[in-house]
Formats: C-alpha cells, sequence, structure tokens
C-alpha cells in the first residue's frame, strides 16, 4: 500500500507541474495588456514602465513564471487587480461557499443516484430499469443553467416558496445553519445535484447489472445466502469503482458549479471567476482556476488511494 | 419421385452475398424507432437553422417597442417577442445557427485532431506515446467546464474564441479514447503480420489500423456533442461566448432572465431548445452505440 502511495503522489507532481503552466499561459493568452485596467489614460511611457517593472512584467516569461511560481508556494497569488486585495484571500472565502454548496449537492446526489442505479441494475429490462434509463439520460442531458431558471420560475416565481438568489437574506455573504440561509441553498443545490444524479445512477446500474450476472451470486444463493446477504456482497464489489465515480462528480461539482453560481448570484468561486472575467482582473481569474484544478487533482488522488485501500485488487496493478 | 430426388445433385441455395458492416449498422438503425426519431428531430434543427432565411420567418434582429414581451400564442407572434419585442420564433430558429455551429464544430475538429494525436501515440508507442499522453493528462486536471471557462474568460467573448475554447477542452478526451483502442490493435497479431510482409508504418496503419479503430473513436466523439452544446451556450449565457444582438440559445436564455418576472416562461424557451437538443444527440449517440456494437 505504501509504495502505491509514494508511486501515485509522485505521478501528481508533473500534473500539477503542468497545471500551473496552463494558468500561468492563461494569462499570457489574454489580449491587451493586463495593466491598462488600472493605469491612468494619461500615463506618460515612464509611468507605464514603472509600472510594469512594479509588477515584473518587463522579465521574459520564464523568469516571469519562476517568480510567479515562487511567490506561489509562498501563499503568495498576488493582488487582485479589481479590489487591490490579496487573490488569495478572496479566493479562499469563495471556494469555502463554492464547497460548500458541492457538497450539499453532492449529499442530495449521491444517495438518490445509488439507489436508482441499483434499483435499475437488479430489476433489469423490466419497466423501472427503462424509467431510471430515461430519467438518467435526461438527467444528464438537461442544461443545468437552464433547469435552475425554471426552478427559479416555478417556485420562486409563481409560488414564493424559495428565495432565487444569493447566499442569505439582505445578500449576506457569510454563512450560517439556520433555516434562513438554507433556503438559499435549496434551489441551487437540487439543481446542481440533477447531473450527477443521471451520472451516478447510470453508473451504479451497470456495475450492480455485470455483478449480479456473475456466477459467484449464483453460487451464494445456492448455498442458501438471504437475499440481503447476498445484496451486500455485490455492493462490496461495486463499492469501489462507484466511490471513485462519486469522488470525480465532487470534484466536478466544484469545478462546474460557475453556471449555476451565476444564475443563483451564488457568492462562490463560480461568481468570483465570472466577476473576474468581466474585470478583466487577471491575476485573480489565474488563482481561481489554479486552485479549483489543484482541488481536483488532490481529489483525483483521494479517490485513487481510497478506491486501493478498499478494493485490494488495484494495488497490483 | 424420392428416388429420383436423391439421384440429383442437391441445387446449392442461392449464397447471398455477406453484407458488410456498415449495411448491418444501417439496418440496425433503421429499426431502431427512437434512434430514427432523434436523428429526425437533429436534422429538423440543423436544416431549419441552416435554411431560415427561407422560411418567411420575421426578422431576427428587429425589434418594436410597442411589441415588447407579447405572451406566447399572441396573435402574429406564434411564440411571443423577447424584451426587445424581436419575434421569438424566428429568433429560435435563427438561433440555432450558431448554437449548432459552435456545438457541433468543436468535437468535430477534435475528432480529427485527436484521432491523429491518439492513433499516433498507441501506434509508435515508446517516447512519443510519453510525451502526448503526460500533456494529455495535465488537461485532465481541469473539470471540463472550468477549462472552457477559463480559455474563453481570458481570450474574451466572440465566435472563434468559443471554438478555439471547446476544440481545446475536447481534444484530450478524443486523444485517450483513440490511444486505447490503437494500443489495443496494435498488440493484435494481423498487425504483425502485416508489418512481416514489410509494410511500413504509415500502410499499416492506412489499411489495418484506422477501420479498426475509428468506429469506437466516432462514436465516443458523437457522445461528446451533447456536453459541446450544453457548454457553448453556457458559454453565452455567462457572456463569454457569441455577442449581442446575434441570436443564440445561451446568449437569449442570458438576456431574458431580466423579464423572468414579466414573462416568465418565455424566458425559459431558448433553454427547452438546447435542452431538446441535447436529450436527441445523447440518444442519438446511444443508438449508434448499439448499432456499431461498440462496447464502452
Amino acid at each position: 500500500m505504501l509504495s502505491y502511495l509514494i508511486r501515485r503522489i509522485l505521478l501528481v507532481l508533473p500534473v500539477a507541474f503542468g497545471v500551473s503552466v496552463i494558468c500561468f499561459l492563461l494569462v499570457q493568452i489574454a489580449p491587451g495588456d493586463p495593466l491598462t485596467a488600472i493605469m491612468a489614460i494619461d500615463a506618460t511611457a515612464e509611468e507605464q514602465a514603472a509600472m510594469r517593472a512594479a509588477y515584473g512584467l518587463d522579465k521574459p516569461l520564464p523568469i516571469q513564471y519562476a517568480i510567479w511560481i515562487g511567490n506561489l508556494v509562498q501563499g503568495d497569488m498576488g493582488k487582485s487587480i479589481a479590489t487591490g486585495r490579496p487573490v488569495a484571500a478572496e479566493v479562499f472565502g469563495a471556494v469555502k461557499n463554492s464547497l460548500l454548496l458541492a457538497v450539499s449537492a453532492a449529499v442530495i446526489a449521491f444517495p438518490i443516484g445509488i439507489f436508482l442505479g441499483f434499483l435499475a441494475g437488479y430489476f433489469r429490462d423490466t419497466w423501472i430499469d427503462r424509467a431510471v434509463t430515461a430519467l438518467s439520460i435526461t438527467g444528464v442531458s438537461v442544461p443545468n443553467y437552464w433547469l435552475g431558471i425554471v426552478l427559479v420560475i416555478i417556485f420562486s416565481v409563481n409560488l414564493s416558496w424559495l428565495p432565487s438568489m444569493g447566499a442569505g437574506p439582505g445578500g449576506s455573504q457569510s454563512w450560517a445553519w439556520d433555516w434562513a440561509h438554507i433556503r438559499h441553498l435549496v434551489l441551487p443545490a437540487v439543481t446542481l445535484a440533477v447531473v450527477p444524479i443521471g451520472i451516478v445512477s447510470r453508473t451504479v446500474r451497470a456495475l450492480a447489472g455485470d455483478i449480479l450476472s456473475q456466477d459467484f451470486v449464483d453460487a451464494l444463493y445456492a448455498k442458501g445466502m438471504s437475499r440481503a446477504d447476498v445484496l451486500r456482497h455485490v455492493a462490496r464489489n461495486a463499492a469501489a469503482t462507484a466511490l471513485s465515480v462519486m469522488g470525480l462528480q465532487l470534484g466536478y461539482l466544484l469545478g462546474g458549479s460557475i453556471l449555476i453560481e451565476t444564475v443563483f448570484n451564488w457568492p462562490g468561486s463560480g461568481f468570483l471567476l465570472s466577476n473576474a472575467i468581466f474585470q478583466r482582473d487577471l491575476p485573480l481569474l489565474q488563482g481561481t482556476i489554479l486552485i479549483l484544478a489543484l482541488f481536483f487533482v488532490a481529489m483525483n488522488l483521494i479517490v485513487d488511494v481510497v478506491q486501493a485501500a478498499i478494493d485490494p485488487r488495484i494495488q497490483r496493478t | 419421385m424420392a428416388m429420383a430426388d436423391s439421384t440429383t445433385l442437391p441445387t446449392p441455395e442461392k449464397v447471398e452475398k455477406s453484407k458488410g458492416y456498415w449495411s448491418g449498422v444501417g439496418h440496425r438503425l433503421v429499426r431502431d424507432p427512437l434512434t430514427m426519431f432523434c436523428l429526425a428531430v437533429v436534422a429538423a434543427l440543423i436544416l431549419s437553422a441552416a435554411f431560415a432565411p427561407y422560411l418567411g420567418l420575421a426578422d431576427p434582429y428587429k425589434g418594436s417597442m410597442i411589441a415588447r414581451l407579447k405572451p406566447i400564442g399572441a396573435p402574429g407572434y406564434p411564440l411571443g417577442t423577447d424584451e426587445q419585442g424581436r419575434d421569438m420564433l424566428a429568433r429560435l430558429i435563427y438561433g440555432g445557427r450558431l448554437t449548432l455551429f459552435i456545438g457541433l464544430m468543436p468535437v468535430v475538429i477534435a475528432f480529427f485532431a485527436g484521432s491523429v494525436l491518439g492513433i499516433t501515440a498507441g501506434y509508435v508507442g515508446g517516447l512519443t506515446n510519453t510525451i502526448i499522453m503526460r500533456t494529455i493528462d495535465v488537461f485532465f486536471a481541469f473539470p471540463s467546464v472550468l477549462l472552457a471557462i477559463a480559455i474563453s474568460g481570458a481570450l474574451g467573448a466572440g465566435i472563434t474564441n468559443s471554438l478555439v475554447s471547446l476544440t481545446i477542452v475536447f481534444i484530450p478526451p478524443i486523444t485517450r479514447v483513440a490511444e486505447a483502442v490503437t494500443s489495443g490493435v496494435r498488440k493484435l497479431d494481423y498487425i504483425d503480420a502485416a508489418r512481416a510482409t514489410g509494410a511500413n508504418a504509415w500502410t499499416v496503419i492506412r489499411v489495418h489500423v484506422i477501420g479498426n479503430v475509428l468506429s469506437p473513436i466516432f462514436v465516443y466523439a458523437t457522445s461528446l456533442t451533447s456536453v459541446c452544446m450544453i457548454l457553448a451556450a453556457g458559454l453565452s449565457f455567462l457572456g463569454i461566448g457569441v455577442r449581442p444582438p446575434e441570436p443564440e440559445w445561451g446568449l437569449m436564455l442570458n438576456t431574458l432572465r431580466s423579464v423572468i418576472y414579466v414573462n416568465p416562461w418565455l424566458s425559459a424557451l431558448p433553454g427547452v431548445m438546447i435542452f431538446v437538443t441535447s436529450l436527441c444527440l445523447n440518444l442519438l449517440s446511444d443508438g449508434l452505440r448499439s448499432a456499431m456494437n461498440v462496447r464502452d
């Protein structure tokens, strides 16, 4: 297990390096001068040059990358051009809100997805299977930002049951576990849960179907084991793969919630990202993407390690 | 009579020429009503978008201050009008032009680019494989939505920029599948046999590899079209795709959000188009997968 762990962690390093290069290049492909947003219109050539030097933009690209990465490992991600605040503080504040939303969506989606998928796999080729399959293909096909709008139309506009915007009463930025805040979480979390419900139920259906058709299941029944105990064996067999799919989905939820955060004005990382894009706040854009991608890489690592821990077959490959 | 028959040689049954793989695929597709229905819907959407100027629709750009936000079914406006008084039916049909183009084109380009990269990596192996596949791995560190938004956000709004960012998003997954199937085929004996006859790499790939790997890559690529459509419209929805006043489903969904309390269901219409298209593309891909006998 330890050697697997070390090998797997070593594999992360080149990927993390590649991620940092891509994030660094993002700013380079952006058209225009990154400083135009803050530079005075009547700045003289000397003032412009001084500003470039202050931001280190007068040096060649590899040097700029080295400086950037050097600051990065010390936790300094630069300052937001729009607000002047440190990027790290802005991003971590927003990621907390995104994480709350992503985990809530996962808590809704995974049990439902597992239940539906198992039902469909167990009752293969019956109307139950067809209904679940239809539901999951609808789930993965629906543009969730549109679904969010439809839910707002039904529950906020027509019924006035739930708020349509923000993370708390009066545009509250800080989260609290009271009903006033939870009400704001319901619609975005449900909207975000729909795609993973589709994907998880699809995966579990295929897994359960495959495992149930294996010989060992017949053998267990033949020796007189009760149905509940047989299903326990099936669940144990499916657990590793199901967990890895769900781990990846949690990563997607965090990185993919930007559209939903925009629909619901949820003050998370996606919201921060779209502000950064429209204010051409490139350091903030870069920092947000970097943190979200590194989180996704870490999520993949955790999934692989957990999978190896519960499934001895994986460590040998 | 029986005696006479036994003396004559039995006339051989007429041997039908064995049908090719593709005729079998076509046969199975035609017999699959759901897939055919989805094919018809997608074809209708593409054709109506392509021939929109000849359908006698209202001008999708021409607004009217007095005809703003007509409800669905208003006389003269079968699907109502938007926040600037432009005819919704016309804008939805015209909107298909950009949405379908930006939603499908990246997968087409990525299919070719990813196949070339993946087949090269899978067939040549060694260092070439390592370089291509490790580079691809880096892109898998980004959830696809995030990568598309990051690149589009950095490049800025615009049709070309959307096409570029979505193509970059879809090349890595297609390359990975192409590499996997090619490596599988590469190990088979008939490839060794072909190489033993002295065929060079290009000939082996062209004659023996492509035919065996293209179907799974193609089917996989079709399964990405729905995601690409949703993402393409999503970029415009965020304001980093198509610019106003072009009719485009994601952009329309965005601008109509401002009137959600005035005419709620009208503002949901462009999303219906995205949803229907993406659902049909997914079902079509599933149908193709089973008709072409491609396994995951």
